[in-house]
C-alpha cells in the first residue's frame, strides 16, 4: 500500500523511468551511457504513443463520422468491430506506386512531407505525459512548443510551389494566410494561463491545475479561442481550406501518393493529439481527457460546412483575436483584484 | 525454400502447435490482402449512375462497412476508378488522364450499361461504346443504373479478384474452353 501511494506521488511513469535507469545503471555502470539509453527510449516511445495515436484515430474517425451519419462504419475487415481497418490501409499506402510528377522541384518536393512530421512530432518533447515525465522540462515550454508548431507553415507551401501545379500552389498559399492569422489568437489565448500560472515551464502549468480550479473553468473563453483556432491550425473541417476537395483537388497534396502522403496524413494526426494535450494536461486522466477532447475536433468535423477563405480570414482577425485580447485583460484585472484584496 | 528436391512452403513448416496461435503468410499474400479491404475510390461520376454511386456510401447501404467508403477527390490517392454513366468521346481523353494519373496497383470498375457497351446510345457517334475500348476494366456491373447493392457486389467480386487472381484465370480458361 505505501509503496502505492509513493508511486501514486511521484507519477507512475517517472518510477517506471527511475527503475529501467536504476536496471541500465547496474548493466552499464556508466552515467552517460545510461543518459544515452534513457534518450533513445524516450523518443522511441514518443514516436511510438505519435503513430498508434495515428492508427486509432483513423479508426475512430471513420467509425465517429458513420454514427454521425446514421451508419455502421468499417465492421468487416478484422473482427466485427473492423478493427484491422487501418492496418490494412496503412499496408496498402506503403506499398502503393510512388510517383513523382513530371516538373516538380525534386528535393524541396520530397523534402516537405518530411519537414512537416518533425516540427509536429517534436513539440512532443515538451509535453507532461504525467507528473515529472516530460522530456524536456524547458522554462520556456509553453514559447518553445508555439515558436516550433508555427514551423509547420512552411512545408505546406513548400509543397504547394514544388509541385508545380496550380491546385496545389493555390492550397499552398492558403495554408500560410490560414496558419498565421490564427497563431495570433492562439498565442494570446494561452497568455491567460501563463499569467494565472506564473510560468512557462509545461509542468508549473499543469501543478498549478491541481492546486487550483481547472483552467478549462477559469479560462473559458480562452479555451473557446483555443479551440477555435487549433481546428484551424490542425486544418481540420470547418476550417479544411487546404484540402479543399470540390474548389482545388486535394491542396498542396494533390501531387503526392502512397506513403509520401500517408506522412501528411500522420502529421494531421499527430498535430490533433498535440492541440487535444494542449489545455488539458493532467496526471491520472490525461488520457481520457485527450481522447475526449479529440472526439470533440471529430464532432466538429462531421457537424458544420466549411467555411469561405474570406469568412475564415475575417473571423480571426475581427472576432477571435479582439476575444483572446479582452481575455488577457480580463485576466490582468482579475490577477491585480486578488492581489490588492 | 527448397528442402530434399521438393518445394515447401514457409507455411507447411510451421509446428502445428504454433498454427492456432500465429498467423504466418506471405508478405505478397499480406499486401494482396491490403489492396483488397482497403479500395479508395475516385470520387468522379460521369452520369446518372453516379447519383446511385453516391447513395451507395449513404446510410442505407453504407459502403463503409468493407472500408471503401473513402472517396479521394485526387487520382494520386486513389486505387479504384469506378466509370459511373456514358463516356462520351470528347470526355474519354480527361478519364483516360485520370486513370494514368492512379498509381499502381490501380483497377477500373464499369458500372452500368452504357459504360459496358454504350447503354441505349450504342449507336451514336459521339459514345464510346464500351469503356473497354479505352480503359481495362476489371468488374462490369449490368444494370441502368445498377442499384447500389449491385455496385457494393462488384466491389466484393472485385476484392475476390485481387486476393484470388488465379481463380479468375481459371475462370477465364473454362469460358474460352466452352467457346
Amino acid at each position: 500500500m505505501e509503496i502505492w501511494n509513493t508511486i501514486m506521488e511521484q507519477g507512475v511513469l517517472a518510477t517506471a523511468s527511475e527503475i529501467l535507469r536504476w536496471f541500465f545503471m547496474l548493466v552499464f555502470a556508466s552515467e552517460l551511457i545510461v543518459d544515452i539509453i534513457m534518450k533513445g527510449i524516450g523518443i522511441g516511445a514518443i514516436l511510438g504513443v505519435i503513430s498508434v495515436a495515428a492508427i486509432v484515430f483513423t479508426y475512430a474517425e471513420r467509425k465517429v463520422c458513420a454514427f454521425m451519419q446514421v451508419r455502421i462504419g468499417p465492421n468487416r475487415v478484422g473482427g466485427r468491430y473492423g478493427l484491422l481497418q487501418s492496418i490494412a490501409d496503412m499496408l496498402k499506402l506503403m506499398s502503393k506506386e510512388d510517383i513523382i510528377p513530371e516538373g516538380c522541384d525534386r528535393v524541396v518536393w520530397a523534402l516537405a512531407p518530411m519537414l512537416l512530421f518533425v516540427p509536429s512530432a517534436l513539440i512532443y518533447a515538451f509535453f507532461p505525459f504525467d507528473k515529472g515525465a516530460a522530456f524536456a522540462d524547458v522554462n520556456v515550454g509553453v514559447f518553445l512548443m508555439l515558436a516550433i508548431s508555427s514551423q509547420a507553415v512552411l512545408p505546406f507551401l513548400m509543397s504547394g510551389y514544388a509541385s508545380n501545379s496550380k491546385y496545389a500552389f493555390i492550397g499552398g498559399i492558403r495554408t500560410v494566410a490560414q496558419m498565421l492569422s490564427y497563431e495570433a489568437p492562439m498565442v494570446f489565448s494561452l497568455l491567460g494561463v501563463v499569467m494565472l500560472s506564473g510560468s512557462m515551464r509545461m509542468c508549473d502549468i499543469v501543478e498549478a491545475q491541481s492546486q487550483q480550479l481547472w483552467f478549462i473553468l477559469m479560462q473559458p473563453i480562452a479555451f473557446v479561442v483555443f479551440v477555435i483556432s487549433a481546428t484551424a491550425e490542425t486544418n481540420r473541417t470547418p476550417f479544411d481550406l487546404v484540402e479543399d476537395e470540390s474548389e482545388i483537388v486535394a491542396g498542396p497534396f494533390a501531387e503526392y501518393s502512397g506513403m509520401r502522403w500517408a506522412l501528411f496524413f500522420l502529421a494531421e494526426y499527430a498535430n490533433l493529439l498535440s492541440v487535444s494535450i494542449l489545455f488539458l494536461p493532467g496526471v491520472v486522466w490525461f488520457g481520457l481527457k485527450v481522447l475526449a477532447m479529440v472526439f470533440v475536433f471529430m464532432w466538429f468535423r462531421w457537424t458544420f460546412p466549411r467555411t469561405r477563405i474570406d469568412q475564415m480570414l475575417a473571423f480571426s482577425w475581427k472576432v477571435l483575436l479582439p476575444l483572446a485580447l479582452a481575455n488577457v485583460l480580463f485576466t490582468g484585472v482579475g490577477i491585480y483584484a486578488r492581489q490588492w484584496m | 525454400m527448397e528442402e530434399r528436391g521438393i518445394v515447401v512452403e514457409v507455411v507447411d513448416i510451421v509446428p502445428p502447435i504454433l498454427k492456432n496461435n500465429v498467423i504466418v503468410v506471405k508478405v505478397d499474400q499480406l499486401f494482396k490482402w491490403a489492396h483488397a479491404n482497403s479500395i479508395w475510390p475516385l470520387s468522379s461520376g460521369l452520369a446518372c449512375c453516379a447519383i446511385e454511386m453516391m447513395s451507395c456510401a449513404a446510410a442505407r447501404f453504407d459502403l463503409s462497412r468493407f472500408g471503401y467508403e473513402v472517396f479521394r477527390p485526387c487520382p494520386r490517392q486513389a486505387d479504384l476508378l469506378i466509370v459511373a454513366g456514358t463516356l462520351t468521346w470528347k470526355m474519354a481523353p480527361p478519364l483516360i488522364r485520370l486513370y494514368e494519373e492512379m498509381p499502381e496497383p490501380k483497377y477500373v470498375i464499369a458500372m452500368g450499361s452504357c459504360a459496358i457497351g454504350g447503354g441505349p446510345f450504342a449507336d451514336s457517334y459521339s459514345v464510346v461504346s464500351g469503356i473497354d475500348e479505352v480503359l481495362p476494366v476489371d468488374v462490369y456491373i449490368p444494370g441502368c443504373p445498377p442499384r447500389p447493392e449491385a455496385l457494393i457486389d462488384g466491389m466484393l467480386k472485385l476484392r475476390e479478384k485481387i486476393m484470388h487472381p488465379e481463380r479468375v484465370e481459371e475462370e477465364r480458361k473454362a469460358r474460352l474452353m466452352e467457346a
